[in-house]
């Protein structure tokens, strides 16, 4: 028999048996909740007089909705009365099966999939599922993670199993050292540039190579955060030492002889020697520049140093409609230099870039500079409370703050504006998140997706640039 | 869940490649505690030319009477006629049940994206993969004047024009039977109550750092 992929091993330590209808039942052991796909499974699982199978394996924390301004407020400081609904009942469903929850005036709350790490209540080996599609972030710690729909949301609190079909395994392959200025982010979305989004359907993604293991635990999670964005609904990276590190001395990591245990157990959770991979791809890192996207899908993407394409010389005549619609949605003119993107506003934050090192490399661009009068506003929100207390430790909310940045609370926030924060028609934005699909960040905004240290070259200058110049 | 046997209705054709669930439901229609209520605002920001939000009456609106679920011959329209990539992006179920309260029962496409693919058997909306040929013919005779007329058949898993060809379909015989039955997920996992039991006895066993750490948190 050949090797198993890290997958293989993780999903084989879960399976249950097989149900009738063929699928696998797979164990879950850690379901994490936010305030928008759950009150419909909770209100299911009432009204089928059902109860959840094992509260302990559950965490919540409000994270799309919430406003980034006056928390002090708590609920009440939510405007919007729907919006305000949602929370309530969060609260209320935690509340009343026990489940913990980091609520809005809990210094611990933030966007899950931030706080699910941060906790240490996503662990190496783990199968971790949440009502929301960027759960593959979880999979840097070797933990099969995937976001799931809401009627799953029920299935999983009811039976604390995942029913499925085993999906493929796809190897990305990274190669060679990124150059300073250029980061995770970068690697992910040349990634999807060169697959497609729907490149990695069907299968689950595992990162290999000397550059992953290269990057930090933020950067890994940039990483399988973006998997989704590839069409895996899972992607995944093997442990090493970077990855106990991280985990040691969290809240819910295991301590003392437990961790013995799991360690031993954790070390194994690499993919073998002789492994086989139903696809795979390969990237060097040596040649990589930071990328921008210029259309309406994260596989519209190119180098700063490169174009907008233009859709009279692409060959395909889909692709060229593709081409030519996105850029009349973005407002841009083919061939148009990245460098002369104008920007209305900049976001960092999101669930793919809002912990401390993506802050931290925010900042050191930032730092002494003023970010440009033609901008008309420029938000960092950090990805929970602890994050945000970090920096604000580290003097990092200052260097925002004396640049002319808003500094705000944890959440959501500009990534999907389902709270107030949100671009005006027609706007362009410089933003960390995940996803430049038409209106995602505000109806009629222009999204284009950069890492931390690009936004915050962005912003000093008002449009996009190398951040490798200002470094 | 309903059971899903035979269909049939006219063909909207939406000639779009990776049509995302942020368009088939934008983010404001999420803040709803219920399944229902978002068939209005299907596709919203394609069907209106100014911005909706919960509470606005689809009346009060101005519509877009160039895309192609505002054009007359496609009202009523039971099966969306799709490209590659269908439903990527967010994992939001509501996408499901907007396509299903504004009367779809079907999405034919030559390719959908995972999680909106689960969602659909969870609810019982038909996801058809075809060839990419296939659905290029598709699109031809839908884009005609005389909206194209179909019908499905599950069981048989074919699907034919009205007065014309028979397309055989392929779907995993598991999901199917699901279907066709109109199956209870939930009860069905549940049948297997004392092996999920089983299982977590072992794996507690094994693993018992993944079951203590609700008490490690109350110790620090
Ligand atoms: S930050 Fe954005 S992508 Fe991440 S969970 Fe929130 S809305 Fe989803």
């Amino acid at each position: 028999m050949t090797g198993k992929t890290l997958y293989d091993k993780v999903w084989d330590a879960h399976v249950v048996g097989e149900r009738e209808d063929g699928q696998t039942i797979l164990y879950i052991d850690q379901h994490l909740l936010h305030e928008v796909t759950s009150p419909q499974a909770f209100a299911g699982l009432e009204q089928a007089g059902r109860k959840p199978w094992r509260i302990d394996a559950n965490l919540a924390t409000p994270d799309h909705n919430v406003p980034t301004q006056g928390r002090e407020l708590g609920i009440a400081g939510i405007a919007d009365e729907v919006a305000r609904e949602q929370v309530i009942a969060l609260d209320s469903n935690c509340r009343r099966y026990g489940i913990t929850q980091f609520d809005i005036l809990d210094p611990r709350q933030g966007i899950v999939h931030v706080v699910g790490p941060e906790q240490g209540a996503t662990l190496p080996g783990m199968t971790i599922v949440c009502g929301d599609s960027h759960t593959s972030t979880h999979g840097a710690f070797a933990a099969l993670a995937q976001g799931i729909g809401t009627s799953d949301v029920e299935h999983v609190l009811t039976t604390q199993t995942l029913v499925q079909t085993k999906a493929a395994n796809f190897s990305v392959q990274v190669e060679g050292r990124l150059q300073p200025g250029v980061g995770a982010k970068d690697l992910v979305l040349a990634m999807i540039g060169m697959i497609g989004t729907a490149g990695a359907t069907g299968h689950t993604i595992e990162y290999r190579g000397e550059t992953i293991g290269e990057l930090s635990m933020e950067g890994r999670m940039t990483l399988c955060n973006m998997a989704i964005e590839g069409g895996a609904r899972a992607g995944m990276v093997a442990v090493d030492d970077k990855t106990l590190e991280y985990v040691a001395g969290r809240p819910f990591a295991p301590s003392g002889e437990q961790w013995q245990m799991a360690e031993t157990y954790w070390r194994g959770l690499v993919c073998d020697p002789g492994a086989e991979f139903d696809q795979s791809v390969s990237l060097a890192a040596d040649a990589l520049v930071p990328q921008v996207t210029w259309g309406t899908s994260p596989e519209m993407v190119t180098g700063i140093d490169g174009a907008v394409p233009n859709p009279a010389s692409t060959a395909d005549p889909l692709a060229a409609e593709a081409i030519a619609y996105a850029l009349e949605y973005m407002g841009l003119r083919p061939d148009q230099p990245m460098t002369e993107i104008q920007l209305d506003r900049v976001f960092i934050g999101s669930c793919t870039n809002s912990r401390i090192e993506d802050l931290r490399s925010a900042a050191a661009i930032v730092k002494g500079r003023k970010i440009a009068k033609s901008l008309k506003q420029a938000l960092v929100v950090p990805g929970s409370g602890l994050v945000k207390a970090q920096a604000e430790r580290e003097g990092l909310a200052e260097i925002f703050l004396a640049a002319g940045f808003e500094w705000r609370a944890a959440g959501c926030s500009m990534c999907l504006a389902m709270n107030p924060d949100r671009l005006l028609p027609g706007e362009h934005c410089a933003s960390t998140s995940n996803r430049n699909f038409e209106g995602r960040q505000g109806y009629g905004g222009r999204t284009h997706l950069v890492s931390p240290a690009m936004a915050a070259a962005a912003a000093v200058n008002g449009h996009f640039v190398d951040v490798r110049e200002l470094l | 869940m309903k059971a899903f046997t035979n269909e049939q209705g006219a063909v909207l054709p939406l000639d779009r490649a990776n049509v995302d669930t942020d368009q088939i439901i934008p983010k404001q229609y999420l803040k709803s505690l219920r399944r229902t209520g978002f068939g209005a605002n299907l596709f919203d920001a394609w069907r209106f030319l100014d911005e909706g939000d919960i509470g606005v009456t689809p009346n009060e609106r101005q519509l877009n009477h160039e895309f192609v679920l505002n054009e007359p011959r496609y009202q009523g329209a039971r099966f969306l006629l799709a490209r590659d990539n269908f439903g990527c992006g967010s994992s939001r179920e509501h996408a499901v049940w907007a396509l299903q309260e504004f009367g779809f029962c079907c999405v034919i496409a030559p390719s959908f994206a995972d999680i909106f693919l689960s969602n659909c058997f969870k609810n019982g909306l038909l996801p058809i993969v075809l060839k990419t040929e296939t659905i290029d013919e598709l699109f031809l005779l839908a884009q005609e004047e005389q909206a194209l007329e179909l019908s499905v058949d599950l069981p048989a898993q074919t699907l034919c024009l009205t007065g014309g060809r028979t397309f055989e379909f392929a779907i995993d015989a598991n999901r199917k039977r699901t279907l066709v039955e109109g199956l209870d997920d939930i009860g069905m996992t549940l049948a297997h109550a004392a092996a999920i039991e089983a299982f977590e006895t072992g794996h507690r066993r094994a693993m018992p750092w993944l079951f203590d750490k609700g008490r490690a948190l109350e110790e620090k």
